[in-house]
């Protein structure tokens, strides 16, 4: 501890001289079209919170029209209007509007931009010693195609045919035919251009993220001395770089056979009493486009939550990350893998059986990796001092949900079994588990764990673990039982169950309407992080430079980093970010920047050769300086 | 009813949790000193408390509310692939619900019992290359078993449906599901195109097929128990899923691309009656694609006959073209007197609406 703020004080005294060269933005430089990474993520931030209660309020009104069929919805008639059918009930086309809109705007807009886009900003630049990301302008750029695409997708909410409605997977030709649906009328094309806008907005965010990372490393930051945090955010990168443009092709795709009579989808369609004259086109083609982003989006939105997950769990276990290597092979892994295994969400839709039994092999191939970090995770925990802030609850938390969820994967990969269990509530249960709850909660530890770095001041630790012990109880009950309905065959994305017949509709009544009541009790806790989230950004106590005595670089900055995020010169970083409780060591951390000639005490016999390079890392800064002056 | 006392003391619990962290931070100032070093507060050992009692509770609700709901699942499986599938699920699940059971638990408890204490540092235990190796291979070879076996049952399933197997048409639509049968004189479909489908002919039967000449529809689906049944799945506009739920088939009817499943349905609709006590059971086809509005209502009946009594159903149905003898002028030339010994003697009334097919909504 004393060594590392003593080391602080020097890099502060021989600071200054060197002026990082800025002029004092007016408003709209400096909060809305403001190229600083760390006003970028918190912009992302805020859409994705209200993003994330857009999205979770439709979860609620389907959720009613589930756990009460019966239930007089008249009082919600000033905000739905005649999407309250006479009989005071949810309309069916707006239940399926309701369903779809849900989860365009949780995977996309809560869980990629809301998740990725917030800490892959915030922290790339803080954690690697970088000024800011490799392009300001175009990061700018990327939040503002985002804010363009949340504008027009917000927008399809309020048309009078409705939002898109076939499904967030909008599968043509429902999707294609506007006389399928009313939402796939003026709703679906809204869709389909903000979704574009998406695309481009997440490319550029993804571009800049992997060029940052790649080249802008302070000097001694090399690949193997990067948190794990900055790992998944850089295969994040990745693998929405190389997927996404694959989503973008399938809507181009769709725009022209919705507007231009094109038949890339459509064949032999026969609707309204008319038969169209496209031949020729496979619906199924879509969804291999579809699917082949669809898939690696899951590990786009998770990989950064267990990034991040690592990190917090490693500085509140205080004990290294078990296995710091294993946890980059395995998020490697699933990388490469997450692009070969998007059939597994086909098995059923008539590709050759062959083709599934490929993919089920790649499908379980996938499970090892994701079980290893599992228990990597949890072998952290094992003989640690665990402080239990509210970050490290909800990374807690999302370990749980990873493997609850992730072992039923194993079920629903295997293609045998998916025959039954295909499109019922066992794949709801699945999916929200693994990776819209663990998401979700490496979202909020994420919050927790650098609201003292975004705003200079801390979330009330009180009403964080109320709000974790709310969430994580709700999201248990919300979706574990879903389980037990999936397992009774009951298909998703059914306004009721009445057509199952023989009394199905009445098999789990109870059991809906605790669902129901759970999901409601678990959004309203929500409330409970609203509040403290922004009353502690103007009321919250005031933050220390290191309240977590944390490793990485971030922490070395002041309490409110300026522009440039060191006022003086960027540290160098010569030991690995996980040096906790290390033997020896009089402090139970070492920050990254704290050489190994200063802490003899503690150094293991490999790390004392490494003190030699010190010498080679130091005579970087030059070089490192005029790559900023250039 | 059960459910709500599960919930209510769901919120007991959080309510529980609340006070305590509340009169927690009360007790803060009577409490001794906290460690000015360490981030940890005075409610550390209370969420440490937390994660033991959510481990105790959630296995006590979980085991509770398997209990509670396995009446509701799906009754024994009425197809021969079936139970061997639902044997697999059930196999699978027990050991992913023993994996489930056993990380949870470690996770949880380390939780508790690693709990923060100043009078304690943390292991230095970066890394151990052989216990990452036995939990690399653990895992690869329990996913190899079930992959294998699982890949063995979906080549039987998908394998070529045996040649003697019925074969049965089913097209979905917005918002129903049309049947056509092979028919009693040739057990061959005749072909279709969506260019021929008018407001009787609703699938669009080609009678330039000879095989079409016996073809009849149905509202319902009836099937031969213990005999292969292919059926053969088309969709008109969107698509369609075919979801015999009892006989664990699923199947995507997909617009331009004709797919298929065949199976063998092993319980009659009365044996089914008697097994589950239900006087009147019955079988269902459901649709689990989203197709728009009508969609969750978009279901027949399936009826499960004996072989006898299903060939005495099939011997009362009239060919379409019996029922419809107006559909004779489509019929090419060389073919029409084949054609005409399917058209009753004495003439029956155009506007008969026999065949129009079942819509639900």
């Amino acid at each position: 501890m004393s060594t590392a703020i003593s080391h602080a004080e020097e890099v502060h005294t021989h600071a200054h001289d060197h002026e990082h060269e800025h002029h004092e933005p007016n408003f709209i430089q400096k909060y809305i079209f403001s190229e600083d990474h760390k006003t970028i993520a918190k912009q992302y931030l805020i859409m994705g919170i209200l993003w994330a209660f857009v999205g979770g309020s439709l979860s609620i009104m389907f959720r009613l029209q589930l756990g009460f069929p019966d239930m007089q919805l008249e009082w919600l008639r000033p905000i739905l209007g005649s999407w309250i059918d006479e009989s005071g009930k949810i309309d069916k086309e707006f239940y399926l509007a309701l369903v779809t809109m849900h989860g365009t705007i949780m995977v996309f807009f809560v869980l990629t931009a809301g998740l990725s886009g917030t800490f892959s900003n915030f922290l790339i630049p803080l954690q690697i010693g970088a000024r800011d990301m490799a392009s300001g302008f175009i990061n700018m750029l990327s939040f503002w195609f985002f804010f363009l695409s949340s504008a027009i997708m917000f927008s399809s909410l309020f048309i009078e045919t409705g939002p898109a409605s076939g499904g967030w997977v909008i599968y043509p030709p429902l999707s294609a035919l506007p006389q399928a649906m009313p939402g796939s009328g003026l709703g679906m094309t809204l869709w389909l251009t903000s979704m574009a806008f998406f695309i481009v907005s997440s490319l550029m965010g993804g571009i800049n993220y992997i060029c940052t990372i790649i080249n802008l490393r302070t000097r001694g930051m090399t690949f193997t001395k990067m948190p794990l945090t900055i790992w998944s955010f850089f295969f994040t990168a990745i693998l929405g770089l190389l997927s996404f443009p694959v989503l973008l092709s399938a809507a181009l795709l769709l725009i022209f056979d919705r507007s231009f009579g094109t038949s890339f989808y459509l064949s032999e369609i026969y609707i309204q009493g008319q038969a169209l004259p496209n031949v020729g086109g496979s619906a199924i083609l879509y969804q291999h486009l579809f699917w082949f982003l669809g898939h690696p989006e899951v590990y786009i939105v998770l990989l950064p939550a267990l990034g991040m997950t690592s990190e917090i769990i490693a500085t509140n276990a205080r004990k290294p990350i078990f296995g710091y290597r294993a946890m980059i092979g395995s998020l490697m892994g699933i990388t490469v893998l997450a692009f070969i295994v998007w059939a597994h969400h086909m098995f059923v839709t008539g590709m050759n059986p062959f083709l599934g039994s490929v993919f089920m092999f790649l499908t379980l191939i996938i499970a090892v990796p994701s079980a290893v970090k599992a228990f990597n995770y949890i072998t952290t925990l094992w003989k640690g001092n665990l402080i239990f802030t509210p970050a490290m609850l909800f990374s807690i938390g999302l370990v749980s949900l990873f493997i609850s969820g992730g072992v039923t994967g194993i079920i629903l990969g295997n293609s045998a079994l998916d025959i039954n269990l295909h499109d019922t509530y066992f794949v709801v249960a699945h999916f929200h588990l693994v990776m819209g709850s663990a998401s979700f909660f490496g979202l909020m530890a994420g919050v927790y764990h650098w609201f003292p770095k975004m705003f200079g001041r801390m979330m009330n630790s009180t009403l964080g673990y109320i709000h974790f012990w709310a969430t994580f109880v709700g999201v248990y009950a919300v979706f574990f039982p879903m389980h037990y309905t999936g397992i009774a065959g009951f298909p998703r994305r059914y306004y009721s169950f009445t057509a199952l017949g023989n009394d199905g509709q009445n098999a789990f009544t109870d059991l809906n309407q605790f669902i129901t009541v759970a999901a409601i009790l678990t959004f309203s806790s929500q409330a409970i992080f609203f509040f403290n989230f922004v009353y502690s950004i103007f009321k919250g106590k005031k933050a220390t430079e290191n309240p977590w005595n944390s490793n990485t670089l971030e922490w070395t900055t002041p309490v409110n980093p300026g522009h440039g995020n060191w006022p003086g010169e960027i540290p160098a970083v010569y030991r690995w970010p996980y040096d906790y409780s290390k033997p020896g060591a009089e402090s139970d951390f070492i920050p990254q920047h704290i050489p190994f000639s200063a802490t003899p005490e503690s150094n293991l016999p490999e790390e004392n050769e490494e003190i030699a390079k010190e010498k080679a890392i130091e005579s970087l800064l030059a070089a490192q300086n005029e790559s900023y002056n250039r | 009813m059960n459910y709500l006392i599960g919930l209510l003391s769901i919120v007991f619990f959080i309510l529980a949790i609340s006070v305590i962290v509340k009169s927690m931070k009360i007790n803060k100032n009577l409490s001794e000193a906290e460690d000015p070093n360490s981030a940890a507060d005075s409610s550390n050992n209370i969420n440490a408390y937390g994660m033991l009692a959510f481990w105790f509770f959630g296995t006590v609700a979980g085991v509770w509310s398997f209990n509670a709901s396995a009446p509701d699942f799906l009754p024994e499986a009425a197809s021969a692939h079936g139970v061997t599938t639902d044997k697999m699920f059930w196999i699978s699940m027990s050991v992913v619900t023993l994996a489930f059971f056993i990380t949870n638990t470690l996770l949880l408890f380390f939780a508790y019992r690693y709990r923060y204490s100043k009078n304690r540092k943390a292991t230095f235990y970066p890394v151990n290359h052989k216990l990452e190796l036995i939990w690399t291979v653990i895992p690869a070879v329990v996913m190899a078993i079930l992959v294998f076996s699982g890949w063995r049952t979906w080549r039987d399933i998908t394998s070529q449906a045996p040649s003697d197997a019925v074969v049965i048409e089913i097209t979905g639509h917005q918002f129903g599901w049309y049947v056509r049968y092979a028919g009693n004189d040739d057990n061959q479909l005749g072909n279709y195109n969506y260019k021929l489908i008018d407001e009787t002919n609703n699938i669009g039967i080609d009678f330039t097929d000879k095989n079409s000449f016996d073809d009849f529809t149905a509202t319902e689906l009836h099937l031969p128990k213990g005999k292969p049944v292919l059926l053969k799945i088309h969709a008109q506009d969107v698509l369609h899923s075919v979801y015999l739920p009892f006989h664990r088939v699923k199947m995507d009817a997909v617009p331009g691309m004709p797919t298929k499943f065949w199976f063998t349905p092993t319980i009659s609709t009365d044996e089914m009656r008697a097994k589950l006590g239900k006087k009147d059971f019955n079988f269902k086809l459901n649709c689990t694609e989203v197709c728009g509005r009508g969609h969750f209502g978009m279901a027949i009946t399936v009826f499960v006959d004996e072989p006898a009594d299903y060939k005495k159903w099939c011997a009362e149905q009239k060919p379409f073209l019996a029922t419809n003898p107006a559909y004779l002028a489509k019929v090419p030339e060389n073919l029409k007197a084949k054609a005409a010994k399917y058209i009753p003697a004495e003439p029956i009334s155009v506007d008969s609406t026999a065949t129009e097919a079942v819509s639900v909504n």
